[in-house]
């Protein structure tokens, strides 16, 4: 198949878990001057994480809580920094880590469009364009002009899922993001990214919904402590997973 | 160098919307909106001029070019925007934190949007200082405001004044993730700059020496005393400080270099820390 769209090399990343957090001027000069070292526990949330995604490949991500699955997205997605390793990305990327990141709670539907647009990179005058049809998905109607911090989470998941994905990404990233809203709108969603796969769109899926997984994607890794224990065919690694579990 | 180019040029939309966004909820919901940005410094300055003026007796010592609420105006707008571009950018990462943890986005948009809407709102309340200005004209026959070329010359101190607020604020944003303690520290500072800038008193020959040399070196003041020689209808080029006698263009060098030098300094700061960022906020 195509090339790669997505390359992960030997991404690391390491946090300085300090045991006190130092982060006020006081507790800084009292510890130099009682001699102190201040002391970093250093963990890696993630090491050598290696793999590639051709277009169309739907990786899973899996893992129990604190093995890394957010941090590797949000490593890809460039929130992160990797501490050592390299990332290579390939066309646009929507990142649906947590939908709607980027709201302001005081701004109106209708402004947070273009506010949450402009986050994701989208120029103005494609949002103006879209505007119609981000409202209609959405199926807001007059709250569009209703402060966002008066939205219920569900509203505001519709909003953020209708804004990111107006644009038919190159890679998906999303992350528990397919549990929100009403049963109807989650259909919705559902046929929505249905029709992204068919059109050949990479995927990065992490939910805790083993049979979501198994129904979305054909690859999957699993994570454990921030290493990557296996890769390759989703049913090869949900059975390990499964078996991990139990 | 064209990477960063091409990244801010992929998101200049979102600069401009958190510009705007700035600008839009300052005001929201009060009722004189954006009026606020003229009466606010209007209003201060009259305070001022009261208490200084007519309180201490401290107005009007020397010749004066101009009533000493205009005087203080001047200062106080710069001042004012000094102070409000600076606070808010300190904050801006640490305000904008949920944003930064979920998607990317160059972080440095943060502290010079701030500093852009606070400066476009400074250059907004310019106004009241043209309409104080006209007011003197039309009722008080001792003043009489002068526009000529030399008036162009108000942007050297304007851009100098820009220039140091995106400086300062690029360093303080990036201290200020690290040791918050700054938050209050810089209240405290500012001040001390409010005391030393001129704002509110005459700079005049009967101060010491020793608050001469601070007031000299204060690069606000240098501002200040620019602005005021500017709207006063003399060149920058060939004036002596209408009041305390250091020529203006020295100053004006000194300032433009210091605030260069802060963008400089701020923008090695900020990109050495900048990945460091979400692990401490």
């Amino acid at each position: 198949m195509a090339k790669s769209v997505l390359k992960v090399e030997d991404v690391s990343i390491r946090f300085n878990l300090s045991k006190e957090n130092v982060d006020n001027l006081k507790e800084l000069i009292v510890k130099k001057l009682k001699g102190e070292k201040i002391r970093y526990n250093e963990f890696w949330a993630l090491k050598d994480i290696n793999f590639e995604l051709k277009k169309g490949d739907r990786l899973g991500i899996l893992g129990l809580n604190g093995a890394g699955k957010s941090t590797l997205l949000k490593v890809i997605a460039g929130v992160y920094k990797p501490t050592t390793g390299k990332i290579t990305r390939r066309g646009n990327m929507a990142p649906m880590i947590e939908l709607g990141a980027g709201f302001d709670p005081n701004y109106t539907g209708r402004e947070n469009i273009f506010l949450y647009g402009s986050v994701l990179g989208f120029p103005r005058e494609f949002l103006e364009e879209k505007y119609e049809e981000i409202l209609e998905f959405s199926e807001l109607g007059d709250f569009i002009d209703v402060p966002i911090k008066n939205y219920s989470s569900g509203m505001r998941a519709r909003l953020g899922f209708s804004i990111a994905t107006v644009v038919e990404p190159d890679i998906l990233i999303l992350d528990e993001v397919l549990s929100v809203g009403d049963a109807k709108f989650r259909k919705k969603c559902e046929k929505k990214m249905k029709s992204m796969f068919d059109h050949g769109v990479t995927v990065l899926f992490v939910s805790h919904s083993l049979d979501q997984v198994k129904r979305l994607c054909n690859k999957a890794i699993l994570l454990d402590h921030g290493k990557m224990v296996e890769i390759g065919d989703i049913d090869k690694v949900a059975a390990l997973y499964e078996s991990k579990i139990n | 160098m064209k990477k960063y180019i091409e990244g801010f040029m992929r998101y200049r939309f979102l600069l401009v919307e958190l510009i705007k966004k700035g600008i839009k909820l300052k005001y929201r919901r009060s009722y004189l909106g954006l009026i606020w940005t003229l009466l606010e410094p209007l209003m201060t300055s009259m305070v001022l001029a009261f208490v200084f003026g007519k309180m201490l007796q401290r107005g009007g010592s020397v010749q004066s070019y101009y009533p000493f609420t205009i005087y203080i105006l001047a200062g106080r707008l710069v001042y004012g925007c000094f102070s409000s571009c600076t606070k808010i950018a300190m904050k801006s990462i640490r305000a904008n934190q949920a944003m930064i943890k979920k998607v990317y986005v160059p972080k440095y948009l943060y502290p010079l949007s701030t500093v852009l809407y606070n400066y476009i709102l400074f250059l907004l309340s310019l106004i009241v200082l043209a309409i104080m200005m006209i007011f003197y004209t039309i009722t008080d026959k001792s003043y009489t405001m002068v526009i000529n070329l030399n008036t162009l010359q108000i942007i050297l101190p304007l851009a100098t004044l820009f220039i140091a607020c995106v400086g300062a604020g690029l360093i303080l944003s990036t201290v200020c993730v690290f040791f918050r303690d700054l938050e209050y520290l810089w209240d405290v500072i500012l001040m001390l700059v409010m005391y030393c800038s001129g704002v509110f008193y005459f700079v005049d020959k009967n101060m010491g020496e020793a608050a001469h040399a601070i007031i000299k070196f204060n690069p606000l003041y240098c501002v200040i005393s620019n602005l005021r020689t500017v709207i006063a209808g003399k060149s920058l080029f060939t004036t002596m400080d209408l009041y305390a006698g250091y020529s203006e263009l020295k100053m004006l060098i000194y300032a433009f270099g210091l605030s260069v030098l802060s963008v400089i300094v701020g923008v090695y700061m900020f990109k050495k820390h900048q990945d460091n960022f979400i692990l401490h906020i």
